[in-house]
């Protein structure tokens, strides 16, 4: 069997077995096992594609293709490039500490049940390279939001998730416009992502497949305006579905307008491009302000993503090598670091029962071991050098500041005002909550971090410090990969 | 004289028997052998069922011919769509049981298997029509005993009035159709669905009696403007006559009206295009904005059930192979997932003493987690989502539109999955998120209840997955 199917069925498997666990332990032992292994296939994927990378040019490997419904050229192909192996790490990084940071929840077997199916779409979705398939796991890493919220999740939450879900379908409807689409303006022959890139998408069609898919992928990767499912969501999420939602799942979107709208049709987005890069630069700048006025951790971390995820797609409209790089880079650093800022703000509500700022302080006195890791993290969004935020949109800004024209360098300006403003917020957090005098007098004596929290925060610290310690090892990763989008972005 | 060609036929011979057979049961047996009427109907209907298959099994056409020269077609496609039909009739058979084991219904439970196997065979009528002599003769007698049907528990007000309100707009609708059947026969003179494609012109005349033929089917299939029906008929109907009503009924309207504007209105496409067009655009779209207020949980399903009509219409509106291969595939799994939800419907109503309200799902994933289950099952599958095969046929609807170029009708109808994905969900949330006000004990489900939703949750999931099924479908469809 082919190693990245292995991906899809891993969570199957730990469904059905979850489906007859009967007590809280078999549902731990099964969630730790499952996501061991899939930690483990996920470093095994990135030393064999090394290994065949080196012998072998072609730009998907593992490839293998099973026909489905032959008569509409629908297949289930799987393949991987350097980009998608990236992510794939992210994914089961993210949905391994995951595990730990819902170690006591309630109705455990229904969460990890949902909480699988989500990744079995995300994990789906980062193997597809044919469009339907990979349409079909990207919904399937939808829905079960709606249960995972409005059943585990706090506050308005109801409301969030219906709006989350709805939100994010419209955009999927865009998309299943976008995909018929295109299929039928490449000659209806294939579904493959690789051959529809050989072929060429006449370009009255894509003036407006091209709009559409980047609108459909966009409204996951935060888009304004069609970023405010985002903070609702993430706020009433649960811990670990916020983590998995801001970390992995928002990444579908700027993967989906990468690998789809822009790959397949590059003429449109030359054309159109300066769109959307109007949008993302809006953003960018207006998630950063939007976090600055927020009293809500979790709020403020949800703005923040938005203003991050927008830099994603900013990066990538740029559309040169230096700049898709970064944007790449800053999809894993996000993913990764806001992981462990939802991981934290989950821990520290556990305890104090409140995210509101204004009602903390002095936590680093009463549970040093989160408030240290709580300001690594904010160190690393705020772009510290040596750690992951810092490689990420580094590459980013000198990506962009190599477009030349006024537009262009306008809008990087812009965007780099978001470095100044992601300081303020991030700083006047770990300030107000950190340090200080302690507000509240019930907080005195609360315990530190769990050894199961501890091992979900450690393990996504050392994928933070090893992305910005050695930036090589995953732009070595993502570098070459680009090679085809750029060429045909570059061949006009 | 040769009668053997009468064997084409035999799918009707085999419902008239068994329609006999139960009736002359039914009539004379004793108090102690009608416990077993339940058991008799539903197994020889089984048989029934899988008879249609046997030509597929042993890859033989036995069935497929002419009778009465023209009248009565039989092919691929008909045994298909036949099969479809005894299928969800099947698991209707299978949910009924308990309703009819309770009170005033218990004696005349006989009553409501004979009546629903004759509308059946006016169903079969129809989609095997090669006339529209045929096809009017099948709608009336699919039409009248449903009426029966629906006023099956005559003494509650809701279902006779449910009955009335039918029997009218069925007479008002067969009315409507006869009349442009008369038209179209001045027109075009013949009744022959294939002598009237080879003489196929254009005239005021035929125009006209086409909108009157398809404004009465539209009745049937209740498109809007014809939907006004629907909702007090299935609020007011037994819930397993709404499932049948919804699925049944509904489906062989559409094979209908797929065969009468494929086979003789082919040629003039353009006429019949925008028509349906408009037809399928606001169909879709109303039925889901006023599904969107309903409270009580058939009325819902009415709405639901209107719009899931519009999502049929897109399949002929293509007009090609790959339409109606889209269409039968979607019936196909809209069985499944609707009689799914009615299934559920009827367990918890009989639970909760006839109350049909939204509300009266709150909190049932706390009291029967296995229903909820089927329920969400079934509502995912109904707004299109994947693994489940709504997803499947809601897409492969859309890529016949995709082939066609409709850019437009296909943006509206995405768009409106996401208004239907609205409504799905509430009803999700009402048995996940919401306490109940009383406290509802757990319960169990009648066995063969349990049986029906179990056939429909494997078809749920197994439909979308298993590809051959759809490309098998596709294999005998035609195009205009």
């Amino acid at each position: 069997m082919n190693i990245l199917s292995l991906f899809v069925l891993v969570p199957i498997l730990m469904m059905i077995a979850l489906f007859f666990s009967r007590d809280m332990k078999t549902i731990r032992t099964v969630m730790v096992a499952g996501a061991s292994i899939l930690v483990i296939l996920a470093t095994a994927l990135t030393v064999m594609f090394f290994q065949e990378r080196a012998v072998s040019d072609a730009e998907m490997l593992f490839v293998s293709s099973f026909k489905w419904y032959p008569s509409l050229n629908i297949s289930y192909t799987v393949g991987v490039d350097g980009i998608s192996v990236a992510m794939l790490c992210l994914s089961a990084i993210i949905v391994f500490t995951g595990v730990f940071s819902s170690w006591n929840m309630p109705m455990p077997k229904e969460f990890f049940l949902w909480y699988c199916l989500l990744s079995v779409g995300v994990f789906g979705f980062f193997i597809s390279i044919d469009l339907f398939t990979m349409f079909m796991f990207y919904e399937v890493a939808l829905i079960p939001m709606y249960l995972l919220i409005g059943l585990w999740g706090t506050g308005r939450k109801e409301y969030s998730a219906m709006k989350l879900t709805l939100m994010l379908m419209g955009g999927s409807a865009f998309l299943m416009v976008g995909i018929v689409g295109i299929y039928y303006a490449s000659g209806h022959e294939t579904m493959n992502l690789i051959e529809i890139a050989q072929r060429h998408i006449p370009i009255e069609f894509q003036r407006w497949l091209f709009p559409i898919t980047f609108l459909g992928f966009g409204v996951l990767g935060a888009l304004f305006p069609f970023h405010t499912w985002s903070p609702d969501g993430h706020a009433s999420a649960p811990t670990a579905v916020s983590m998995l939602h801001a970390g992995v799942l928002m990444k579908l979107g700027g993967y989906g307008c990468f690998r789809v709208a822009m790959y397949l049709m590059p003429e449109a987005a030359h054309e159109l491009g300066w769109i959307f890069l109007i949008l993302t630069g809006i953003s960018v700048v207006y998630g950063a302000f939007s976090a600055v006025v927020q009293t809500d951790l979790k709020y403020i971390n949800a703005y923040s993503s938005v203003s991050h995820c927008g830099l994603v797609l900013f990066a990538l409209l740029m559309m040169n090598r230096t700049a898709m790089t970064g944007a790449i880079m800053q999809m894993l650093s996000h993913g990764l670091m806001t992981a462990l800022f939802f991981a934290l703000i989950g821990l520290i509500y556990g305890r104090t029962h409140t995210r509101d700022i204004r009602e903390m302080g002095g936590l680093m006195k009463i549970m040093p071991f989160a408030a240290v890791c709580y300001v690594i993290a904010g160190l690393a969004s705020l772009g510290l050098p040596g750690l992951s935020g810092f490689v990420a949109e580094m590459t980013i800004f000198v990506g962009a500041f190599q477009n030349t024209g006024v537009f262009y360098t306008a809008f990087t300006v812009v965007a780099c005002c978001s470095i100044v403003i992601t300081a303020v917020y991030i700083l006047r957090t770990v300030g107000k909550i950190l340090y200080g005098p302690i507000q509240d007098k019930h907080h005195i004596g609360l315990p530190d971090a769990a050894w199961y929290e501890k091992v979900s925060v450690v393990v996504l610290i050392i994928g933070i410090a090893f992305l910005g310690m050695y930036p090589s090892g995953a732009s070595n990763l993502i570098y070459d990969s680009l090679t085809p989008i750029i060429s045909k972005l570059a061949l006009l | 004289m040769d009668f053997s060609n009468f064997l084409y036929m035999g799918q009707e011979i085999g419902l008239l028997i068994l329609f006999v057979i139960l009736f002359l049961y039914d009539t004379f047996c004793t108090a102690n052998g009608r416990k077993y009427f339940q058991t008799i109907a539903v197994s020889g209907f089984a048989v029934l069922t899988l008879y249609g298959f046997l030509p597929q099994i042993c890859n033989q056409s036995f069935l497929v011919g002419e009778v009465f020269g023209g009248m009565y077609v039989s092919s691929d496609m008909t045994i298909l769509m036949k099969n479809i039909l005894n299928m969800a009739t099947l698991i209707v058979f299978l949910q009924s049981r308990q309703w009819l084991q309770t009170g005033e219904t218990l004696h005349r439970q006989g009553e409501f298997y004979t009546i629903t196997l004759s509308t059946l065979l006016g169903m079969y009528l129809m989609v095997s029509a090669g006339n529209f002599m045929m096809l009017y003769v099948g709608m009336e007698t699919a039409s009248l005993p449903l009426a029966c049907l629906t006023a099956f528990n005559k003494y509650k007000e809701q279902s006779a009035e449910a009955g009335v309100k039918y029997i009218l707009i069925s007479a008002l609708s067969s009315g409507v159709m006869l009349f442009g059947l008369s038209f179209l026969y001045g027109g075009l003179g013949s009744m022959y669905f294939a002598d009237m494609a080879a003489g196929m012109q254009l005239s005021t005349l035929t125009v006209l009696g086409f909108v009157f033929f398809l404004g009465g089917l539209g009745f049937k299939l209740s498109l809007v403007p014809f939907h006004l029906w629907t909702a007090d008929v299935y609020e007011g109907a037994p819930t397993s006559v709404t499932a049948y009503l919804s699925v049944v009924s509904k489906g062989a309207a559409a094979f209908a009206l797929l065969f009468v504007l494929y086979q003789v209105f082919g040629k003039v496409l353009g006429v019949w295009e925008p028509i349906l067009w408009w037809l399928a655009a606001i169909t879709i779209t109303l039925g889901n904005l006023f599904a969107i207020r309903q409270t009580d949980i058939k009325r819902f399903f009415a709405f639901s059930s209107i719009s899931q009509a519009g999502y049929i219409i897109l399949g002929i509106i293509s007009a090609s192979d790959q339409g109606m291969a889209a269409l039968v595939f979607y019936v196909l799994v809209y069985l499944f997932s609707n009689l799914a939800a009615f299934g559920v419907i009827a367990a918890v109503e009989q639970q909760s003493n006839g109350d049909t309200r939204i509300a009266a799902f709150n909190g049932l994933y706390k009291s029967n987690p296995k229903l909820a289950t089927v329920m969400t099952l079934a509502v995912f599958s109904l707004g299109g989502i994947p693994i489940f095969a709504g997803f499947f046929s809601k897409l492969y609807i859309f890529f016949s539109l995709g082939a066609q170029g409709q850019w437009i009708l296909f943006f509206i109808a995405a768009l409106n999955t996401v208004i239907s994905l609205f409504y799905y969900l509430l009803i999700v949330k009402a048995m996940w998120f919401q306490e109940s006000a009383e406290n509802v004990s757990s319960f169990k489900t009648d066995t063969s209840n349990r049986i029906s939703l179990v056939l429909c949750t494997a078809g749920i999931i197994a439909v979308g997955l298993m590809s051959f099924i759809y490309e098998y479908i596709q294999t005998i469809s035609f195009g205009v």
